[in-house]
């Protein structure tokens, strides 16, 4: 889709390549059968005398096959149109109104999210998606660090999420801690395990790296599963302490939060409580990464994601700098962890499986790497739209996989693609995205 | 060699460097002096940018020593140290040939990373620059008005805020350039600085090679295939062939050296030999 292959889609409805149409559907058609044979041709049933019976669907496997063949010579026909190579490169070209959009955008974000409390006061429901979707957010802009700034793939994020949930936990019921202290103790540790496990695995790059990571993320949760005797395995921790309003609990008491302030009791409170902390905790992670970003080493992190050898025979200690992109991240993913662990009151091995690790790493790269507004609208679209999609359950993963399909086509690099410079002399140029691209090339 | 040893600035003795049976340096000695433009030449696998990457680091040389002596009397042995401690450390600054800007990062960005190790102390290692440090904006504004010093010589300032892989060819050889004076080096290793350019760019070139020459305390250490390029500027010129040297003078002996033109032009064996 790059921007020398234009004359050719140009030049291409001009001739309609028929035969080449239906060999493509008939390919499609064949994967289909082979695919589907098993899957719909064939149906077990529990027959009446309680055994299992295969019965055979002959006419079902032919109409899906029929409809990928159809399918497939459609979108082979209509790939080739003027239609379809204006739409890509609108999509595509969206670019600059999406920033003067974006102006507008994260704003409307910013106050919707502070406004959703008193707008949705009675709708418990949609404060806990918010607070849900919060929760990846920051999550996915701690993650951004990693993989959007430093460019280092990194698929074992979850294992950090999980280090500052179990720290928070652990604290918490050992020694009494509260949430405030345990907050960045849980956030330090995480760090701490950031750099344990990114020491040994840096001098990897992209793949290998990217293997690596997967397998540590795998590691801490075997961990944590086999070590009962100090984080009780598989069956998770429970009765962690709630948050408190600076010392006043969220309950009816004489001290709690409502009589405090003299409030009738309601147990809104402190879900309305939490929203506000992880949208305070998920602003701190914008706010430190946009600074960042301006400062020596978040252009350096820059750096290194464009060429590691030109840092090199720049003077930075590339293995530093990666490190603190690693610690950095971890410290954002163990913050959230730990506001996990508190809003959850119940944490098991099991809420920090690598599909987690998937999910966030598919909001930074659907949002366009190191953006923060992307990875915002990326990470509200999935989780919300995971939730949208809950009454449909069955096509839930059918709708993620178009919608990746669909990005993945249309808009490669993410939803926003583009790079802001982080200083500038006369004035700020966006970069656009093809030269991004052409430079990772 | 029996310069002064202030007046050298980079010793290299014996160096070699093999590739499992290939032998890419051999056994190579030379020294070049301090305020001078050196010119390594010879034709294409003469080792060139192999000496190069041992000298910075990116290749631990099999054998020899490389060091380098600073101005201020300060030595260090180059094939002892990790590649970019002899940037920060040894000052020793190179670009590449083919560029390696940070091509996503406007031109000023790129200008701006070469100058990290200084803006981080600054900054006192983030910590004080996140919240605004005084000190650091004042390092930070130092850095960008260097910045904007460099893109004024090379001819980029009105460029500074264009992604460094959008400029034109001509363009990313300069600012490379820049890049790496932007680092403050005491020794700065340009790998073949003129390949593809025009002869206008070339002169141009050449002129910002004399000004470097004249006005800052860097010593250059060149590459090139392009004779107009170093007979005018090098005051040294170090001749390899097979990743050995054999010839070493000022550009106008080795002009006329008969080995060096056998080199390049292909002569017989026996023809050298007479």
């Amino acid at each position: 889709m790059a921007v020398p292959n234009e004359p050719a889609t140009r030049a291409r409805p001009a001739k309609l390549d028929l035969a080449g149409a239906l060999k493509d559907a008939a390919l499609a058609a064949f994967v289909a059968f082979g695919l589907f044979s098993l899957m719909l041709g064939l149906r077990t049933d529990t027959g009446a005398s309680g055994r299992l019976q295969v019965s055979p669907r002959p006419g079902l496997l032919a109409t899906v096959v029929a409809a990928v063949f159809a399918g497939r010579l459609m979108v082979a026909l209509i790939a080739r149109s003027r239609i379809a190579a204006d739409f890509t490169r609108s999509v595509q070209t969206i670019t600059p109104q999406f920033e003067k959009l974006g102006r507008f955008v994260a704003p409307a974000l910013l106050a919707l999210a502070l406004l959703a409390p008193v707008l949705f006061y009675s709708n418990r429901y949609i404060l806990d998606l918010g607070i849900l979707v919060l929760t990846y957010i920051m999550l996915g802009w701690g993650l951004n660090i990693v993989v959007g700034l430093a460019g280092l793939l990194d698929l074992g994020y979850v294992a950090f999420y999980a280090v500052g949930a179990y720290a928070y936990a652990l604290l918490a019921q050992n020694f009494g801690l509260s949430f405030w202290i345990c907050l960045p103790l849980a956030g330090i540790l995480a760090a701490f395990w950031g750099v344990m496990l990114g020491f040994p695995v840096l001098r990897l790059r992209g793949d290998y790296l990217a293997i690596v990571t997967l397998a540590f993320g795998e590691i801490i949760r075997i961990v944590i599963i086999n070590w009962q005797s100090f984080t009780n395995g598989p069956n998770g921790i429970s009765g962690i302490p709630r948050p408190s309003f600076f010392g006043a609990p969220f309950n009816d008491s004489e001290a709690g939060f409502a009589a405090l302030f003299g409030l009738e009791f309601n147990p809104v409170h402190r879900i309305i409580f939490l929203f506000y902390l992880i949208l305070a905790l998920a602003l701190l992670t914008n706010f430190v990464t946009l600074r960042l970003r301006r400062l020596p080493i978040g252009r350096a992190w820059e750096a290194l994601r464009e060429d590691e050898i030109a840092c090199r025979s720049l003077g930075i200690n590339t293995t530093n700098t990666k490190l603190t992109a690693f610690a950095m991240g971890a410290m954002f993913g163990g913050f959230a962890g730990s506001f996990f662990a508190t809003r959850q009151g119940f944490i098991s091995p099991e809420s920090f499986v690598f599909m987690e690790s998937a999910l966030v790493l598919a909001i930074v790269v659907l949002g366009g790497m190191g953006s923060q507004l992307g990875v915002a609208v990326a990470a509200l679209v999935m989780i919300g739209g995971f939730e949208f999609f809950r009454q449909f359950e069955q096509f839930r993963m059918l709708v993620f996989g178009i919608a990746m399909v669909s990005i993945m086509v249309w808009r490669p690099r993410g939803l926003i693609a583009t790079r802001t410079p982080s200083v500038f002399l006369q004035k700020k140029k966006i970069i656009p995205a093809d030269i991004i691209e052409e430079a990772r090339q | 060699m029996n310069a002064p040893a202030g007046e050298i600035i980079l010793d290299t003795q014996h160096l070699s460097m093999r590739f499992g049976g290939l032998v890419a340096v051999d056994d190579l000695t030379f020294a070049a002096k301090r305020g001078e433009i050196t010119a390594i030449i010879g034709p294409n696998g003469a080792g060139k940018t192999t000496v190069f990457n041992c000298i910075t680091g990116f290749y631990q040389p099999s054998e020899g020593m490389i060091r380098i002596m600073h101005a201020d009397g300060k030595e260090f042995l180059l094939e002892r140290l990790p590649d970019f401690r002899i940037a920060a450390r040894a000052r020793v600054a190179r670009t590449f040939q083919n560029i390696r800007l940070f091509a996503g990062m406007t031109a000023l960005e790129n200008l701006l990373v070469a100058q990290h190790n200084r803006l981080m102390i600054a900054s006192g290692f983030t910590l004080l620059g996140i919240f605004g440090w005084p000190g650091y904006v004042r390092a930070e504004h130092a850095a960008v008005e260097k910045a904007r010093f460099w893109l004024d010589r090379v001819g980029l300032a009105g460029r500074a805020d264009d992604p460094a892989g959008a400029l034109p060819y001509g363009a990313q050889r300069r600012l490379e350039i820049a890049r790496a004076m932007c680092s403050e080096p005491a020794l700065l290793c340009l790998d073949e600085p003129a390949a593809g350019l025009n002869p206008r760019e070339a002169s141009e070139l050449n002129k910002l090679l004399g000004a470097i020459r004249a006005e800052s305390e860097a010593s250059i250490l060149l590459i090139e295939h392009h004779m107009g390029v170093v007979m005018e500027i090098s005051d040294h010129v170090v001749v390899l062939d097979y990743g050995q040297k054999i010839a070493e003078g000022p550009p106008r002996e080795i002009r006329d050296d008969p080995k060096v033109i056998a080199a390049y032009l292909g002569v017989e064996e026996e023809e050298v030999a007479r």
